[in-house]
C-alpha cells in the first residue's frame, strides 16, 4: 500500500450524460477513500455546473456506438430525450444521485470545484451562471498549481 | 489475517485492518479504534454513524457508502466528512467493526 494516491485533480471535458458521470463518481470515491479531491470543469463539461442547464443533461445518441443503436436513429428527434430518461431511471433504481444531487453532494464532501477561465470567457458566461458549489473560475495555470503533488485524471 | 488486541481481547482482522468478525466488537474496542484513527473523542454523532453502520450490515451484509449514510443516518455528507476525515464509510466501518463496504457511490 505504498504507492497509495493521496490526491487527485479531475477534469470533465464533455457535456453529455455519460461525459459527466465517470468523473463525478472517480471525483466522489476519491474523497470516500479519503484523498483530495479537485474538480476541473471545461469545455461543455461547464454544463454540468451551469445552474440552468445541469438539470437537462443528455446521453449522447449520435456518435455512441457504445449504445448499439443506429446513427440515423439515434438523430431523430426526441430519440435522444427518451434514451436519457431510460438510463436516468435505470440509474435512479440503482441509487445514483441525479447530476444536481451529485455536484451538491460532492462539494460537501469537501472536493473543489472550478471552472476553466478560457471556456467561460469563450461561452460568454459568468460566475452566475453557475452553481453555488462552484469554488472559483481558475486558469490552466492556476489548475496545474493546485493539482501539484497528485494525479490528474482527463475526462 | 492478521489478530490485534482490543479492549483485552483478541479480534481477527482483514489485510486492510477491518473486522471479519462483527460479532466480537464491542464499544470499548471501538474506543481504541477511533484512537488509532486519530479521533480523541467519539460524540454522540459518531455513535449514532457507528449503529446504523452496525444495523446496515448485519441487515444487508454490507456496511453502507457514504451516499446511504448522507440519507439515512440522519447525519449529513458534510457532518460525516468532519467527524471522519480520511472518508466517513471506510473509517466508520473500521470502528464499527464491520468488513469494508462495498459501492461506488
Amino acid at each position: 500500500m505504498g504507492d497509495r494516491i493521496e490526491k487527485v485533480s479531475i477534469i470533465i471535458s464533455k457535456g453529455s450524460l455519460d461525459g459527466i458521470y465517470p468523473g463525478l463518481i472517480m471525483a466522489n470515491g476519491a474523497r470516500a477513500e479519503g484523498m483530495e479531491a479537485n474538480l476541473f470543469f471545461t469545455f461543455f463539461g461547464l454544463d454540468a455546473i451551469h445552474a440552468k442547464r445541469h438539470e437537462h443533461i443528455k446521453l449522447a445518441t449520435v456518435g455512441n456506438p457504445g449504445l448499439h443503436l443506429a446513427t440515423w436513429a439515434g438523430g431523430i428527434p426526441g430519440v435522444s430525450s427518451v434514451m436519457t430518461h431510460y438510463m436516468e431511471s435505470k440509474m435512479a433504481k440503482m441509487d445514483f444521485p441525479s447530476i444536481p444531487e451529485f455536484i451538491e453532494m460532492i462539494s460537501d464532501t469537501g472536493a473543489g470545484m472550478y471552472a476553466c477561465l478560457a471556456s467561460v470567457e469563450l461561452f460568454g458566461l459568468t460566475k452566475d451562471d453557475f452553481v453555488p458549489q462552484v469554488d472559483d473560475i481558475i486558469t490552466v495555470g492556476d489548475f496545474y498549481e493546485m493539482a501539484g503533488g497528485g494525479q490528474i485524471i482527463f475526462t | 489475517m492478521t489478530t490485534a488486541t482490543l479492549a483485552g481481547t483478541t479480534v481477527e482482522l482483514d489485510a486492510e485492518g477491518f473486522f471479519a468478525e462483527p460479532e466480537t466488537w464491542t464499544e470499548a474496542m471501538a474506543v481504541e479504534l477511533a484512537h488509532a484513527e486519530g479521533i480523541d473523542e467519539l460524540t454522540d454523532q459518531h455513535w449514532t454513524v457507528i449503529h446504523f453502520m452496525r444495523s446496515e450490515y448485519f441487515a444487508k451484509g454490507t456496511g453502507p457508502t457514504v451516499r446511504a449514510l448522507g440519507k439515512s443516518s440522519g447525519v449529513s455528507v458534510k457532518e460525516l466528512y468532519q467527524l471522519f476525515p480520511k472518508g466517513p464509510a471506510k473509517m466508520a466501518a473500521r470502528i464499527a467493526g464491520i468488513p469494508k463496504p462495498k459501492g461506488c457511490i
